[in-house]
């Protein structure tokens, strides 16, 4: 028997896929600062609710603490940059292995609370990181601080130059997540963490080592979610305890993108992010009347379309953009009684 | 002298954190769902007293009996019309719902009332003292707060185990299949219990908001404390999440004696080391 991802709805897929790198890669050359700053806010939304997919849809692990590890990220970049004089890329890149290493004792903590006060534990720990940081007095306690100007200008020649970098960092680094959970999902593991997904009792009886995985899956998520906070907050160049575990920007409107695009669906946050993004562009001007829509949005796709929007297109049309299904294909000599 | 009176400050606050607890426990316990509106519920409760005494020139602790039937209606509706359809085995529909109502609530405040800081006056009763002992003295309000709390824990108490209700909610909880077998309508009993639950939520929302000041923006922490203070005194135990609610109490008002800075800090410390070391708390009665 083989076993076969690809469709022809993939195909064109990754045809499509294709394209629309090559064009976005290209935005320096058609875009104007706007949209650049727009996209690159995009990117950093899909890659944390693919993260947030990964962990809620796949792991089973509902989490509304995630902004534990965006500030986390955002905190260690500004720290290694203002203390230790480390060049903010190279911190970025710092910012994914001690955000890993930080979610082994969190992960042993709260994996002892199930369900939702899974949930919440998460956000006890985001509160306990916040409350930490406000007493970092060295850089600066509750109000905050801003990178050093002569840092900034150190970055790239000119100021065009640096928002061109920090574009291609955020396509680059959205890009190596989505690639990321992709693998993991094509290999044996993400098979196992897809039958989680679905049934975990069952996953559990078949030999599946459910905890191991799951706390795989966090402390992995936690890695990625603290590269894409310290790029979050290098782009901002300011960062203070309120902004960087913001249950509201890194949490609400994650967890808003990814049941809206699907949840369990690695296109989900994608479609998800696209949603979101329009309507933010047109409504943001109510304030909180945008904010309470948004919450009702979410409580409708919840209670009607569970699977978000993918998932409605995926179960009418069958559709898959990235080939991650499994189909086994039986050759003749199988159906023949040899294997 | 000093540190005696930060406990005894610690142990009356604790009161108001219990009755946060009770209603989330109470509903954790008949179906499982874990509220995640429920801070903002109590903030709601908070305001709804708000509009009754300003409108009808009440005092807040009289204004209870307007918004106890108010809130307990309010859960009712909510648990008829939206909560019941998100539960199942699924765990993500009721958690991302409650998320969602969280958001709407406390924007819609935003938007009614502004980010404004309130606070409920309830005249000469805030400021009445009794001397308990050589420089210890207890306030009146957080006194009545603290009698309220253990009145309510040892009502809900009493309803659980003495009366049919509490029966017939100690059987949806055990198993719900058979509990609808032997005729109980368990939907109409959910929407019981998150009236209770709201009933609860209202009493502890005016008590909050006669002892600080409250904005739209407040929820969140409240529903951190109840948590903590359920999970500190053991899942299903009425009195363990008194002592929760008072263990939580004690550390804040500790915390905030070394260094104001350390009041939640402690509080949240407190938790994750009873987490760590007594996961089913201290008073557990049933798991998971």
């Amino acid at each position: 028997m083989i076993v076969e991802h690809a469709t022809r709805s993939s195909r064109i897929g990754v045809g499509l896929i294709a394209i629309a790198v090559i064009v976005l890669a290209s935005a320096p050359y058609w875009g104007d600062r706007q949209t650049l700053r727009l996209l690159a806010e995009m990117f950093t939304f899909i890659a944390l609710a693919s993260l947030w997919n990964l962990l809620a849809g796949y792991a089973g692990l509902v989490s509304v603490g995630q902004q534990a590890f965006v500030g986390l990220g955002g905190y260690v970049l500004f720290a290694l940059a203002i203390l230790f004089d480390v060049n903010p890329i190279l911190a970025i890149v710092v910012a994914g292995p001690i955000g890993g290493l930080v979610a082994i004792p969190v992960a042993l903590l709260i994996f002892r609370l199930r369900g939702a006060y899974f949930a919440i534990g998460t956000w006890v720990v985001a509160e306990v990181f916040r409350l930490l940081a406000s007493q970092l007095s060295v850089l600066g306690g509750g109000s905050g601080i801003s990178l050093p100007a002569s840092m900034v200008l150190a970055m790239a020649p000119s100021r065009q130059i640096r928002e061109f970098e920090m574009y291609w960092l955020a396509l680059f680094l959205t890009l190596a997540t989505l690639a990321a959970i992709f693998v993991l999902l094509r290999s044996r593991h993400g098979l196992a963490l897809t039958a989680i997904r679905d049934n975990e009792l069952a996953a559990q009886s078949t030999g599946i080592g459910v905890w191991s995985i799951k706390f795989a899956v966090y402390v992995l998520t936690a890695f990625g979610t603290a590269i894409i906070g310290a790029f979050i907050f290098l782009q901002k160049l300011r960062i203070s305890p309120d902004t960087a575990f913001s249950v509201n920007d890194w949490t609400a409107f994650v967890i808003f993108i990814a049941v809206i695009g699907g949840i369990g669906r690695i296109e989900g946050p994608i479609i998800g992010t696209i949603v979101f993004f329009a309507l933010r562009q047109t409504f943001a001007g109510l304030g909180s009347l945008y904010l309470l829509m948004m919450g009702a949005v979410a409580i409708v796709v919840m209670l009607w379309a569970p699977k978000g929007l993918w998932g409605m297109i995926v179960e009418r049309l069958g559709w898959q953009i990235l080939p991650l299904q499994r189909h086994l294909l039986l050759r003749k000599k199988d159906v023949r009684g040899k294997s | 002298m000093q540190w005696l009176n930060v406990i005894v400050q610690g142990v009356l606050i604790g009161g108001l954190y219990a009755m946060f607890a009770a209603g989330l426990s109470l509903i954790f316990g008949v179906m499982r769902l874990v509220n995640i509106a429920h801070g903002d519920l109590i903030v709601l409760a908070a305001y709804v007293s708000l509009i009754i005494t300003q409108a009808l020139g009440m005092d807040p602790l009289t204004s209870l009996v307007l918004v106890v039937p108010i809130m307990a209606l309010i859960g009712y509706a909510l648990q008829r019309g939206l909560l019941n359809y998100t539960l199942g085995d699924d765990l993500l529909p009721p958690l991302l719902v409650t998320f969602g109502l969280s958001i709407i609530i406390q924007n819609g405040l935003l938007e009614l009332f502004t980010a404004d800081s309130r606070k409920l006056q309830a005249g000469a009763i805030e400021i009445q003292t009794f001397k308990l002992a050589q420089d210890l003295w207890i306030g009146a309000l957080p006194l009545i707060q603290f009698a309220v709390a253990v009145a309510v824990i040892a009502g809900l108490q009493v309803l659980f185990y003495r009366t049919a209700l509490g029966r017939a909610l100690r059987a949806t909880s055990d198993d719900q299949p058979v509990a609808q077998l032997m005729g109980l309508d368990t939907r109409h009993v959910f929407a019981v219990a998150m009236a209770l639950s709201l009933a609860v939520i209202a009493v502890a929302g005016v008590f909050l908001a006669v002892r600080a000041n409250f904005d739209p923006a407040i929820g969140p922490a409240r529903l951190i404390f109840a948590f903590e203070a359920v999970i500190i005194g053991g899942l299903g135990s009425m009195w363990g999440t008194l002592a929760g609610g008072i263990i939580l109490g004690v550390s804040q008002a500790i915390g905030a004696q070394i260094d104001p800075g350390w009041q939640l800090l402690a509080g949240h410390i407190v938790f994750l080391v009873i987490l760590a070391v007594r996961p089913q708390g201290l008073f557990p009665k049933v798991s998971g």
